[in-house]
């Protein structure tokens, strides 16, 4: 049942280097950059994307994801999910308005599987980049690399999926997908707040808290093959694709940022309303559950994380 | 060594011996040569998994991952092998990459 949590909204990504970093989330990957800050870090958006950022990338000496962000509804909202979470056992931190700029209060807590969420309600909303509200063209000119449309889910690993299944029901997720092995236990969990088949995904693995990729949603196939040339022409790190997920049915490409941090850019993708049963993948099936044509589990994929 | 534009790498566990271009990261020179005696993951410094330790010979490193390379690390010769550039032949070992399992228990 939705309970107000509307999108994700943002993530922090830490990185080795600074201008490496923004050159491949600008100029490669097509984000637009609207701020920096006095610790230095970079915020960016998607073209489409109303409000005035969603990547925030900060230099650090070990990458990885420092938090990400979910919007809600309103202020009043941040205040029942907090309660709902903190009945959990979870502490919830209210972390005051401007702490990061151009943003209201925030709701961050710590889920399970060691990864730091957080819940808002209000950020300055600048339109879509490049084109009107009123009478919309319908692309601005001027985009980058492969022109990410928007920032549109992490996946997670960690080891407490049970756990964190728990926390995202009680924020009003629905579970679009699942991974289960024999025994019944969980071994992914695709999550979503809306109709995407998934906002947050989680892959069981013996460490808390790492980093597989955050995701930028493209709007077509040709757009797919045309980022993989892209990386080919900048001689970017490659993981796989493209290629087509079996979850969520996704088409997809991964690649990485020069910190080692996973990048994705897909398009496509199943749909999901609250009465949809859940889709189940059989964990002897992984290998075509995440490589729909190949079958086969590319170890990297599955190990190389931050 | 072999030539002035090449130095030779020998990965002692693994029981392999290649060569690559003087100059180039360690891991990628190691991919165009199709070799295969270090694990290949981000290859940007950040998931640990091409951790090599060096027993021998010369390298500069770029910036890794406090998370797999730590100072101690690094002055015993731990390196990644997508930010190391040899500087001589090397003699070292690949498969030092770790699960990070200790990391502390969240209260759940």
């Amino acid at each position: 049942m939705r309970k107000g949590v509307m999108r994700p909204g943002h993530v922090q990504i830490r990185v080795l280097d600074l201008d490496e970093a923004v050159k491949h989330y600008v100029e490669l990957i097509g984000l637009i950059e609207t701020g920096r800050d006095n610790q230095g870090r970079v915020y960016l958006k998607g073209w489409t994307e109303v409000d005035k950022y969603s990547v925030i990338l900060r230099e650090a000496d070990e990458p990885g994801m420092d938090f990400m962000g979910f919007k809600c509804v309103d202020e009043a909202t941040l205040d029942t999910l907090a309660a709902d979470v903190r009945e959990l056992g979870i502490e919830v931190k209210e972390i005051p308005a401007g702490d990061l700029p151009d943003c209201g209060r925030r709701m961050q807590f710590v889920a399970p599987t060691g990864h730091t969420f957080e819940l808002y309600a209000t950020k300055e909303q600048t339109g879509k980049w490049g084109i009107s509200d009123v009478n919309p063209e319908a692309w601005p000119r001027g985009l980058k690399g492969m022109k990410a449309t928007r920032f549109d889910h992490c996946l997670l690993y960690g080891d407490d999926l049970e756990g964190n299944l728990k926390l995202f029901e009680t924020l009003g997720f629905g579970l679009a997908e699942q991974v289960l092995d024999p025994e019944g236990n969980k071994a992914a969990l695709f999550l979503t707040a809306s109709m995407k088949e998934h906002d947050i995904a989680f892959i069981k693995h013996e460490e808390k808290n790492k980093f597989h990729h955050a995701s930028f949603y493209l709007d077509t196939w040709e757009d797919v093959l045309r980022a993989a040339d892209l990386i080919t022409m900048t001689n970017t790190s490659l993981d796989i694709g493209p290629t087509r997920h079996g979850l969520t049915h996704g088409q997809t490409i991964y690649f990485f940022d020069p910190s080692g941090n996973r990048s994705e850019v897909f398009c496509g993708g199943s749909y999901f309303y609250p009465d949809h049963k859940t889709i189940t993948w059989k964990v002897e099936e992984l290998g075509k559950a995440i490589f729909y044509h190949t079958r086969e589990l590319n170890e990297r994929f599955l190990t190389a994380l931050t | 060594m072999a030539n002035q534009n090449t130095c030779q790498i020998a990965v002692t566990n693994r029981q392999q011996v290649f060569k690559v271009p003087k100059g180039e990261l360690l891991l990628m020179a190691m991919e165009k040569v199709n070799q295969h005696a270090i694990r290949v993951g981000c290859r940007g410094g950040g998931c640990g998994l091409c951790k090599v330790k060096v027993l021998q010979g010369d390298y500069q490193t770029k910036r890794m991952s406090k998370a797999h390379i730590s100072e101690e690390e690094a002055a015993l010769g731990f390196a990644l092998a997508c930010r190391l550039t040899p500087l001589s032949d090397l003699e070292l070992e690949s498969d030092h990459f770790q699960l990070k399992k200790q990391q502390i228990q969240q209260a759940i």
